[in-house]
């Protein structure tokens, strides 16, 4: 689904990534791990061709998307749900949902409204209710279900438990697993191993803006050292 | 005739306030248009367009013209609507050939460039429909009056009073029940995020774009039955729209409308109740406004803004010696001027070093402090009235008058920096251009005084300066001195400061930088050096005029400073010196020197987005580089 290779990232003269490459298979989800600071959400948002100054090469079901921008990246069929959610908050939870909105790919279910509401049940109440009058843990299931419209064969998903109470992080954990279910592929970045491997097949880990270590979550968890020196903080 | 009774009079009173305010409204319709589109697209692309003043003049040329050939009631209001889908096609083209490529330049460099394209129109308009005034048809059908209260109303007023709230309802409408208005409001508030959701920004931009200048150029068409075309209709315009915006909160098309009709109804009840001040009423109420709602009636804080100035890849250092060498050398050169030069050329150098200092405090504010600035010929002007007052009302001498006339503008930078260091960005700049005109309007009105539009004469330097080389040798020193200065600060801890607050105000506070103060004692500063450029000036030209104050000094200052790089230490100097030598030789070569200065402007700004300076320091760190 996505090949990365070789991607350098650059804020300004300073270089953020190095010779980043990862690999995500139709249908699979992989968990980018890493501290704060180790370049998660720089990559995701080179990918997107958002903010960063980037060369490597990226693929997105074999064909090189390298050039496109972002809009196109996201026809192309990548969904994007950042970090900081960016819920418009003027917007009710429809017109959020209506931005998202992209025609249907030929070959997969369209997401509609009611799917969504079936998946997400709490936004279904606050169809009017202004973005930012919403919690944290709504926002957050608006931002997915507003990335969903898009109809992406691929998710990037930054952090999506970020700052949330344990019961909302479940929640969003079981939505994201119909998704995979579904058949959609996921790029999870994430603090919260536990998070994390409930819904990721495999892990990438990064530090300092360099992969560091690739394989299962079983390779991770063998070396205890080396992992929480990886991820502890 | 048998005396009123006191009731009589009364209702006389009230049908007149009415009347008035009827008037005030049909004047606010057209100012809306023009203010809400200035909104919508500021919204959306964070593009102040400062040109939309001269799509509005457009707007009423192209209707003149287009009324002249079409006959009949259909015909007239059809060459309103074409008339502004033309300018409407024009502006598009703007955006397309122009605003497109320089996008991810610093929000001030779109003004600039918006700003050439209007001093283009402004000669195109007398190249193309002549410098007289027109005379448009009257509405058909709505050509009389209307008595209300027993007050003639015209009645095309009345049709005004219903159209610009018609309008506001279906600009409502529009964004409230179409795809492409959700869109262009989740723009307003995130246009990236917009993009990450698989949205062209480009063609989002564009088509804003056309609504937006649509917009103006309506409001220009409508206002044809109501006064003459004149190809300086748009600088009157814009001025008021900055205003009406910033009142309104800029990005709300509601706001707009209030602020419309509050800003036309302080005109039509100013002028009768205070007509001395009727133009600082206006800006008196924009600053009242600000500073209770720094973000105007209906507007937000954004959060998602750029900073004014854009980010600095290269971080400033001061002169390495060789480089101080090669500066001493060129002050050498300069200095050695009046041995191989006439009275003309020395007039000149001796304007070029006054607009070095000017633009040197300007790129001050904005380099170091980040606090850009639209009216910093208010300070300049100040500091040449106050020179005129020292020499003429209190006796002094020109050394008095050049020391002290300055102080003059230096009170006004204390005072007007206070309210400015509060607010941020582009609200921030458009107070100082509201200080500004209020600066302006008082000498402009204040005649007994300031002899308003006659000016204050007889202000020539005496002794050592009174010939050509000599002022030349004064002005040049007090530039280099004066630049030299503001070098000094810049790499002192005052400076440090500054730049830190500039860079990430919030960390600079919990450094125990006290923001507000460092730059309100920068803008004070900046104001201060302004003030002597303005007292030499004074008594390069022997007179003072209200123009010192005015706007179009004020962009020049902008044009000078953006065209040098914000970005680069050295812009300031640098763009004052090619602006100043281009627009010189421009108006020397040329009849059309607006158009080619603004074609000339255009050009700069695509081929240099970050200033002539900018470009120079970056071709060095590639040739350096490496060695660096």
């Amino acid at each position: 689904m996505l090949e990365v290779s070789r991607l350098d990232a650059f804020y300004g003269r300073a270089q953020i990534l190095h010779e980043v490459g990862l690999r995500v298979g139709s249908g699979e989800a992989v968990a980018l791990l890493g501290r704060n600071g180790a370049g998660k959400s720089t990559t995701l948002r080179a990918i997107m061709a958002q903010g960063p100054r980037r060369t490597g090469e990226i693929r997105l079901l074999g064909a090189d998307v390298s050039r496109l921008e972002t809009h196109e990246l996201v026809q192309a069929g990548i969904g994007y749900a950042p970090e900081d959610r960016r819920i418009f908050t003027d917007l009710t939870v429809m017109e959020n949902l209506e931005v998202g909105r992209r025609p249907a790919r030929p070959g997969h279910a369209p997401w509609t409204i009611e799917r969504l509401f079936a998946l997400f049940p709490n936004l279904a109440e606050m169809r009017q209710r202004r973005g930012g009058q919403m919690s944290g843990g709504e926002q957050q299931m608006l931002t997915l279900a507003r990335t969903l419209m898009g109809n992406p064969l691929l998710l990037l998903l930054d952090e999506p438990s970020e700052g949330l109470a344990p019961r909302i992080v479940e929640q969003i954990a079981l939505a994201v697993m119909a998704l995979k279910t579904e058949g959609l592929s996921i790029l999870l970045c994430e603090q919260n191993l536990h998070f994390a491997r409930l819904i990721c097949d495999r892990t990438c880990v990064m530090a300092r803006g360099r992969m560091v270590f690739e394989g299962s979550f079983a390779a991770l968890e063998a070396d205890p050292a080396r992992r929480d020196a990886l991820l502890s903080v | 005739m048998t005396p009123l009774s006191n009731q009589g009079l009364e209702t006389r009173l009230l049908d007149f306030i009415v009347a008035q305010f009827l008037t005030g409204l049909a004047s606010a319709c057209s100012l809306f248009l023009v203010a809400s589109g200035l909104s919508i697209i500021f919204g959306v692309t964070r593009i102040v367009n400062f040109a939309h003043g001269a799509f509005y003049m457009l707007g009423a040329y192209v209707a003149y013209s287009l009324t002249e050939r079409f006959s009949g009631a259909l015909g007239f209001w059809a060459a309103l609507v074409c008339a502004a889908a033309v300018v409407a096609l024009l502006g598009v083209t703007m955006e397309i050939l122009l605003l497109r490529r320089i996008y991810r330049a610093p929000e001030l460099f779109q003004l600039l460039a918006t700003f050439g394209v209007t001093l283009m129109v402004e000669d195109l308009v007398v190249l193309m429909f002549g410098p007289e005034d027109l005379l448009g048809p009257r509405a058909p059908g709505l050509k009389g009056a209307v008595d209300i209260l027993g007050q003639a109303i015209p009645a095309y007023d009345l049709f005004l009073v219903v159209l610009g709230p018609l309008v506001l309802g279906a600009i409502w409408l529009a964004f409230h029940t179409t795809r492409w208005g959700i869109l262009v409001r989740a723009a307003t508030q995130d246009r990236d995020m917009v993009a990450a959701l698989g949205v062209n920004q480009k063609w989002l931009f564009t088509s804003v774009f056309a609504l937006g200048v649509f917009l103006a150029a309506l409001g220009g068409a409508l206002q044809l039955p109501r006064e003459a075309v004149n190809h300086s209709m748009d600088m009157k315009i814009i001025v008021e729209v900055f205003v009406v915006v910033v009142i309104g909160g800029l990005g709300s098309v509601t706001g707009a409308f209030l602020a419309a009709v509050l800003v036309c109804e302080l005109n039509a009840f100013g002028i009768l109740i205070l007509p001395q001040v009727s133009l600082v009423l206006v800006f008196a109420v924009m600053a009242l406004v600000l500073v209770l709602r720094p973000y105007g009636l209906l507007g937000r804080a954004d959060g998602a803004a750029r900073p004014a100035i854009g980010t600095f890849i290269t971080p400033w250092r001061a002169f390495t010696t060789r480089e101080r060498a090669a500066v001493a050398g060129l002050v050498l050169l300069a200095a050695l001027l009046p041995l191989g030069a006439g009275a003309y050329v020395l007039s000149v150098a001796a304007e070029i070093a006054i607009f070095v200092l000017f633009a040197a405090s300007l790129h001050f504010l904005m380099g170091a402090g980040g606090l850009p600035s639209f009216g910093h010929a208010a300070y300049f002007g100040l500091g040449a009235y106050g020179a005129a007052f020292a020499l003429k009302l209190a006796g002094l001498s020109m050394a008095g008058a050049i020391l002290l006339g300055p102080l003059l503008g230096l009170a006004g930078a204390v005072l007007f920096g206070w309210f400015c260091v509060r607010l941020s960005g582009v609200y921030s700049a458009m107070l100082t251009l509201a200080f500004a005109q209020i600066a302006w309007a008082i000498a402009f009105q204040w005649v007994e005084v300031t002899g308003g539009d006659n000016g204050l004469l007889g202000i020539w330097p005496a002794g050592f300066a009174a010939t050509p080389a000599g002022f030349y040798w004064l002005a040049l020193a007090l530039a280099i001195m004066g630049v030299a200065a503001l070098r000094t600060l810049i790499f002192s801890p005052f400076g440090f400061a500054l730049r830190a607050a500039r860079d990430n105000a919030a960390r600079a506070e919990a450094l125990g930088i006290d923001r507000h103060r460092i730059q309100w004692a920068a803008f004070a500063l900046a104001g201060l050096f302004a003030a002597v450029a303005g007292a030499l000036f004074a008594f390069l030209k022997g007179s003072v005029f209200p123009d010192t104050l005015g706007i179009p000094l004020s962009v020049d200052a902008l044009a000078m400073v953006l065209l040098g790089g914000v970005e680069t230490i050295s812009g300031g100097v640098v763009g004052a010196i090619a602006y100043k030598l281009l627009s010189i030789w421009l108006m020397s070569e040329t009849e059309h020197s607006k158009l080619v200065l603004g074609a000339v402007i255009v050009m700069l700004v695509v081929a240099f987005p970050h200033g002539i300076g900018g470009a120079f320091t970056r071709l060095r760190d590639r040739l350096g580089g490496a060695a660096a």
